[in-house]
């Protein structure tokens, strides 16, 4: 038995070197990847907060309470308080319609809930004011009845929902297509009524997802840029979010209040990266404990 | 519509009609106009509004630098996915969530942060100047905030599809007697090729767009660092409403034409898992 060991040992090791690469190929890999990542990530984010504490605390502290700057949190608040729920409500319509019934035209249906993520931001913001400009086309008739919506804050939200709109529904789309409608079907038979349906079987299966998708519409829903810029009109005080705000500052090269209010946006992008990273390790253990989808049952 | 009434499934009409209502005020109207306004400066005037030699400029800054930047994440980008999932190292957990970044920082925060770093005087722009190379306020300083910004769809695009290959496929080549190399080379990166090139043209369609990381590294100087997405702004600030429209519809149906092309890789690439 002894004699006939090694070969099956070498033949081992062989096939241990051939699926995996020499160490030096390793650590010159990592190397690379680290660097790359390093200076394309890191760099920049360490830099944000530097570049916010350059002048001291008490000048950070400064910037984030001038009366501009929490105009603008203000606003950004609001923008995101409207767009997000409403995007939500489509998101899960879209999702409910798309993937519990069958229905011709579903395959266009999908491509057109994802057409926004392929739009320019600017492009986004532009449409808003071909349509509601004072050149535009409904602008005249909006103007007439008092309604202003551009350069002001309805417009900041219309191309707010405009940018963020895919994304609930295209986070729920594949997750709700993979539970099928076999656990609908049995509740319904046993005379669930719709509502009691979603909230008992579809929303434990989904929250998740449901969840992410949240964060990541009001991570852009409070970021945007491109798009509010357009439409915003920059009026300070009034129409300001923000990210605008930080081009104002640094435009008028005050530096380091434009890094301040960067820094909030940073901590924020933060958060969203820390809830991505956490829901995703809920959906693995969710999906790896046996029973999974009873346990979440009451 | 026969089809339909088998589900005993509640909600159908009120979800599609919302669905679609919503779908049509928010997103469908809206991006109707284009097309509609642009029309109106007839074919002419949009062939002039869309080859004058400044817009023309931009459109080879923006699709240059953005062909550029897709290509160094697809070089960069396969190597960081490889990494992230092949190998175990200290802090791999952290690069994994940190690799999002960009599509969490707002776009304005990712664009004073790269001007501030590249700038002559800046952490990364001084080693460079000392080299004579100026990155801020040139086409390389676009190049660099498209990089940034394209980072995540290359590496999200293949991370799943390595880690969803069968490490047994790689055993047999392996103890057929092919070497390391010729198992990656003949065996692992033809499996990935459908979503690395998805990796790619998501990152390039999405940096043709590109407005708020660019805006302040480019320095903006008309037929030299000036994209394409200023322009149609600038238009708009001169109320030459057409004129920025023209420009846009041509950036739209570009984009959607690599949309488009995305959407047959996909198709292909399950092809190809299906066959396996």
């Amino acid at each position: 038995m002894a004699a006939a060991a090694p070969p099956v040992a070498t033949r081992t090791r062989h096939v241990a070197r051939a699926t995996s690469e020499p160490l030096l190929v390793k650590v010159v890999l990592t190397a690379t990847a680290l660097a790359f990542l390093a200076v394309f990530l890191l760099v920049p984010l360490a830099a944000v907060f530097v570049e916010a504490l350059a002048k001291g605390w008490a000048a950070y502290a400064a910037a984030l309470a001038e009366p501009m700057a929490l105009s603008a949190l203000e606003l950004t608040l609001v923008t995101a308080a409207v767009a997000v729920p409403l995007n939500l409500v489509f998101g899960i319509a879209a999702a409910w319609a798309v993937t519990k019934f069958e229905f011709p035209g579903k395959n266009v249906l999908v491509t057109l809930i994802d057409l926004p993520f392929g739009v320019s931001p600017v492009i986004s913001g532009m449409v808003f004011i071909l349509l509601f400009g004072r050149q535009g086309i409904l602008g005249p008739w909006t103007e007439a009845h008092g309604l202003k919506l551009v350069f002001s804050v309805p417009g900041l939200i219309l191309a707010t929902i405009f940018v963020t709109f895919p994304f609930v529904a295209r986070e729920l789309i594949p997750l709700m297509q993979a539970e099928g409608t076999e656990e609908e079907e049995a509740a319904r038979v046993l005379g669930a009524s719709g509502w009691q349906i979603f909230r008992r079987v579809t929303l434990p299966n989904i929250k998740w997802g449901l969840l992410y998708g949240v964060i990541l519409c009001n991570a852009r829903a409070m970021g945007e840029f491109g798009a509010v810029s357009v439409v915003s009109g920059h009026i300070r005080g009034r129409t300001n979010t923000l990210p605008l705000h930080v081009e104002i500052l640094y435009n008028e090269y005050n530096f380091q209040a434009a890094f301040a209010v960067a820094s909030l946006l940073t901590f924020l992008a933060l958060v969203t990266l820390a809830a991505k990273t956490l829901v995703e390790w809920r959906e693995a253990g969710s999906r790896s404990t046996p029973n999974g989808e009873n346990s979440d049952v009451d | 519509m026969s089809r339909r009434s088998h589900s005993v499934l509640p909600g159908f009409r009120l979800a599609l009609g919302f669905t679609l209502l919503y779908l049509l005020l928010v997103v469908l109207i809206p991006l109707s106009t284009l097309f509609w306004k642009s029309a109106s400066l007839g074919p002419a005037g949009l062939w002039a509004a869309v080859t004058a030699p400044r817009v023309v400029a931009s459109y080879e800054l923006t699709f240059g630098a953005s062909l550029v930047a897709a290509a160094i994440n697809g070089v960069f980008g396969l190597v960081v996915t490889w990494v992230l999932v092949r190998y175990r190292f200290p802090g791999r957990r952290l690069m994994d969530a940190l690799v999002d970044l960009p599509f969490a920082l707002p776009t304005a925060v990712a664009g004073i942060a790269l001007t501030t770093l590249y700038a002559p005087n800046g952490w990364l722009g001084a080693p460079l100047e000392r080299l004579g190379i100026k990155a801020a306020f040139t086409p390389l300083g676009v190049t660099l905030a498209l990089v940034f910004i394209g980072l995540p769809f290359v590496v999200r695009t293949l991370q799943p599809v390595l880690e969803s290959l069968d490490p047994e496929v790689e055993e047999a080549a392996a103890s057929l007697g092919a070497t390391r190399l010729q198992t990656v080379a003949r065996v692992v990166l033809p499996a990935l090729l459908p979503a690395w090139l998805t990796g790619v043209a998501l990152a390039f369609a999405r940096a043709l767009g590109e407005y708020g990381s660019v805006v302040f590294i480019a320095g903006n100087m008309p037929m030299k660092t000036e994209i394409t997405p200023l322009i149609i702004i600038t238009k708009l600030e001169q109320y030459d409403y057409a004129g920025a429209t023209a420009i846009a519809a041509v950036t739209l149906v570009a984009s959607f034409t690599i949309l488009l092309a995305i959407n047959r890789l996909q198709s292909w690439s399950a092809r190809l898992g299906m066959a396996e």
